[in-house]
């Protein structure tokens, strides 16, 4: 029968409501082991890879060049400097990109216009498209223009569009996210619609563009799918030097070594691995930080 | 006749004056008003329309040169959208259209030829809630010179006077540098006056602004509205009968017709005269009923 | 009162007077400027489109080559795929089946967990714990894909299968690989659930406790069904990703192509060919290179199916709403 109590109104996430049913705790077991799952997924795989390749995190690691003869000796040089380079390439030439059209279709789209509709719906497949068709479209676009399919641009160039949509989209949400009435303030003022956004609107949604961006850029960080079909990125023994460079980069490379026999190449891929993580939880912290710190509360 | 005193007291009684029960600040009203304004802005004939909705119907108005012309009525009844529709901020809003004519010494503001940002820079607008930019006091009385381009020999001194012309000076000249947003809400009103002031209107709209701000910060803004009479002509909406009463001039008194079939709610113009004559003798049954307190 | 401002040209005036000389309101300087910068805009954004008939482009040229030279019917039947071989045969159905048992296993996995985590978290969890356990989904979405291959090859197949399980698989399986594909995809379908699930108006819960149902009677019976179509979508979306999932099968499923029909077998999925595959030498023209896009287009027409049918059904869920 409902008593008085049951009819007062719950807390929003309660979990000692009603009767105890022996359903109702084996459910919740069962939700708390789904949970414990992913978790414990998450702690097994980080610490087997600390432990394969703790041994390997030496000096070497960075200094040396891969290596066919000596797995050993194997280093992470040539990808490190590679991963850098290319992902700079890649965010000079997708955030500009993403912000400027996110800003168009956020602020001066007329969004019941069937065009503009197809842009969006055509910007959330391009953000479900398998990363691996990014490097065919490079590899294509590469060999159309003429442009050397192994150099770092062609890399850049790939990545850029794998993170275009993610880009777009986050500049769209920021840029949602500023009040109305600081435009209607502007506009009011005498200012044109583009002084609003680059004066007002822009600046007000820096931070949430800027961790959407990080964010982004570490996602490139540890993709590296695309760059496959830029063939020839396997062995690589020397220092990317440029746009037209050949190149190789750190998921390249521990591809490269987790595919090769040797337990000596298992170790130094699972090495490389530790040093991605760090660098991508350095970048995701970073996001983290500037939105706590710099979001605006309007 | 029997009234009800409007001015909140609850005391019912015979009056033997005409139906004005409001008090008229004297001070206020110490000018000789023309009988008919020498226009700044005029409307003949507008009805605004979002789509096939039609929100303000065949309004005529005559907006006098510094003069404080008020535009009252229960809500719901377009003055605000009638007001947004004399600096084309309704523009913004898709689908909104405007039918008849608004003019602005003259000339129609809704001309092919006509730039709507020049328009609002003549016509400026404070809105109902406050609304500083995240940055400086400073650099917020500084925006609009910046952006429309105006040839400033000393910016500090643009923004000294507009912000003595809003009454604010005083309280922030020790800290222009700092963040509008530590400001209260009558002085951030009052900096929003200041940097609408800034880029030289000779029109400012008010849409209700001081329905966010304690009866003190609309006190001094009541205040200033008869200062900034002398250098502007001032268009305010407003809720608030007395404050009406209390600054207006002339007073305009809309209300909404309903559409029985769509349910929508037409505004139209009931009564256009001077303030003293609109709540002294008001022509219109229905002018007489709102002020009396009869409904709204 | 004097103004200190100049003003603008003859089109200013500093005190008003009577209609000026000439039109007030003309155009301004400004937005001449304007104009370029809107169509640089206006052209970024149309890029997207670009992109997408690049992509078609991109891989309709080489695969109608490819085409060419083998059958349509062939390739999509065929039961041997051996393209790189002296007797070369182009039946992509051992791919397919390869995607198949990868993409089944990895739902099999993160659509429970995932939605048991997704129902945890937006209906029975607190603050605090929420505040724990959601970061831990964001990192496991954050963990590169190759990560996750060499976990697969290296961790699974070993030690979890083979020695605590005591499954005999070989070093390559598509069980290893869907299993931790599965994994990886936890966080696409808890992240959309429970997004789902909490848009769910809180007053349809409290109607369901007024009655005296319990929280796990509520949520399966009341907010389960309302969230449907968020929980739908984040099943397809994470079907997509599992198909066009590349690092992991390709250091984890396996080289051999052939039809699966055990989890133990060794397989080569879509991606993996063309991962395996593009690694080599293979010069634009060839008919190896020209393989590779065809199985490249199969792979983007599957997804792009799956993704507007995820579409579709997300842009349901907004109008109900």
């Amino acid at each position: 029968m409902t008593g008085i109590g049951q009819l007062v109104a719950p807390p929003l996430r309660a979990h000692r409501h009603g009767e105890r049913s022996a359903a109702s705790i084996v459910f919740l077991i069962a939700l708390w082991g789904a949970m414990a799952f992913a978790v414990l997924s998450l702690m097994v795989l980080l610490v087997d890879s600390f432990l394969d390749g703790s041994a390997r995190l030496d000096v070497e690691l960075f200094t040396k060049y891969t290596s066919q003869v000596l797995p050993e000796r194997a280093g992470a040089r040539a990808a490190i400097l590679g991963s850098a380079f290319v992902i700079a390439v890649t965010a000079i030439l997708a955030i500009p990109l993403g912000i400027a059209a996110g800003v168009y279709l956020e602020e001066f789209a007329d969004n019941s216009r069937w065009y503009n509709k197809l842009i969006e719906v055509n910007i959330s497949n391009l953000a479900a498209v398998p990363a691996i068709i990014y490097g065919m479209l490079t590899a294509g676009f590469a060999l159309a223009i003429g442009l050397e399919r192994r150099v770092v641009l062609a890399g850049g160039i790939a990545l850029a569009l794998l993170i275009l949509p993610v880009v777009i989209i986050a500049t769209r949400e920021a840029v949602r996210a500023v009040p109305r009435e600081i435009r209607h303030g502007s506009l009011a003022l005498g200012a044109t619609p583009l002084q609003t956004v680059w004066r007002q609107t822009l600046p007000g949604a820096v931070p949430g563009i800027a961790t959407g961006s990080i964010l982004a850029l570490s996602r490139a960080l540890g993709e590296a799918a695309p760059l496959l079909l830029l063939g020839g990125l396997v062995f690589v023994n020397y220092d990317p030097d440029g746009l037209m460079s050949g190149f190789t980069t750190l998921p390249i490379q521990i591809f490269n070594w987790a595919s090769q026999p040797q337990r000596a190449f298992q170790e130094v891929a699972s090495a490389a691995i530790i040093l991605m993580l760090v660098l991508l939880l350095i970048m995701n912290a970073l996001a983290i930080v500037i939105r706590n710190r710099y979001q605006n509360r309007w | 006749m029997a009234t009800y005193v409007t001015d909140g007291s609850q005391s019912i009684g015979a009056h033997s004056a005409p139906v004005n029960s409001t008090t008229v600040h004297p001070d206020r009203h110490d000018r000789t008003l023309p009988t008919k304004p020498n226009p700044i802005m005029e409307c003949a004939d507008v009805s605004v329309f979002y789509g096939d909705f039609r929100a303000v119907s065949e309004v005529d108005l005559k907006f006098g040169r510094h003069e404080v012309t008020a535009l009252i009525g229960p809500s719901g009844c377009g003055k605000s959208t009638l007001l947004r529709s004399l600096n084309r901020m309704n523009d913004l809003i898709p689908g909104a259209r405007v039918e008849g004519s608004v003019t602005f010494h003259d000339q129609s503001i809704y001309h092919k030829d006509v730039d709507p940002i020049e328009v609002r820079r003549r016509i400026g607008m404070v809105f109902q809630k406050p609304n500083p930019f995240p940055k400086s006091i400073y650099d917020n009385v500084a925006y609009g010179p910046r952006v429309t381009g105006m040839k400033v020999d000393d910016m500090d001194h643009l923004v000294e006077d507009a912000l003595r012309r809003a009454a604010l000076w005083e309280e922030v000249k020790r800290k222009l540098k700092d963040s509008a947003f530590g400001l209260s809400g009558g002085q951030q009103q009052r900096l929003c006056i200041a940097r609408t002031i800034a880029v030289n209107p000779e029109v400012i709209l008010m849409d209700e602004p001081c329905s966010a701000l304690d009866p003190i910060a609309t006190s001094l803004i009541e205040d200033l509205m008869a200062e900034l009479r002398e250098d502007y002509s001032i268009i305010i909406v407003t809720h608030n009968m007395q404050q009406a009463a209390r600054i207006a001039d002339r007073t305009a008194f809309f209300t909404a017709s309903m559409d029985y079939t769509t349910g929508d709610r037409t505004g139209e113009l009931v009564e256009f005269d001077t303030t003293s004559n609109i709540f002294g003798h008001p022509k219109d049954k229905r002018t007489e009923d709102y002020i009396s307190g009869r409904f709204g | 009162m004097t103004s200190i401002v100049t003003p603008r040209g003859p089109s200013a005036e500093t005190a008003p007077s009577g209609p000026s000389p000439e039109h007030p309101l003309k155009r301004s300087q400004r937005r001449i400027g304007e104009g370029i910068a809107m169509t640089v805009l206006r052209a970024a954004a149309g890029l997207s489109v670009v992109i997408t008939v690049g992509i078609f482009v991109s891989l309709l040229i080489p695969s109608i080559s490819f085409f060419r030279e083998i059958n349509a019917w062939d390739f999509l039947t065929g039961t041997r795929w051996a393209p790189t071989f002296s007797d070369p045969d182009f039946g992509v159905f051992p791919l397919i089946t390869g995607t198949m048992w990868t993409t089944l296993i990895g739902l099999l996995i993160a659509v429970p967990i995932g939605l048991g985590a997704a129902v945890f978290l937006s209906e029975y969890a607190h603050d605090r714990v929420r505040r724990i356990f959601k970061p831990i989904l964001e990192i496991l979405a954050g963990i590169p894909s190759v990560v996750y291959g060499y976990f697969a090859l290296f961790f699974v197949a070993p030690v979890v299968l083979k020695d605590l399980l005591g499954i005999q698989v070989g070093t390559f399986s598509v069980l290893a690989a869907g299993i931790v594909l599965g994994i990886m995809i936890i966080p696409t379908v808890a992240s959309l659930s429970e997004d789902s699930l909490s848009a769910v108006p809180q007053s349809l819960r409290e109607g369901s406790y007024a009655l005296g149902a319990n929280t796990m009677r509520t949520t399966l019976r009341v907010v389960f069904p309302a969230a449907i179509s968020g929980i739908t979508a984040s099943i397809v979306l994470a079907l997509s990703r599992a198909v066009g999932e590349t690092m992991i099968v390709a250091l984890a499923a396996g080289t051999r192509a052939q039809v699966v029909t055990n989890p133990t077998d060794n397989g080569q999925t879509m991606t993996g060919f063309i991962a395996q595959t593009a690694t080599g030498e293979s010069s634009p023209g060839s008919l190896t290179y020209n393989t590779l896009f065809a199985v490249g287009l199969l792979l983007f027409v599957v997804t792009f199916v799956i993704n507007v049918i995820a579409g579709i059904i997300v842009r349901r869920i907004r109008e109900e709403y």
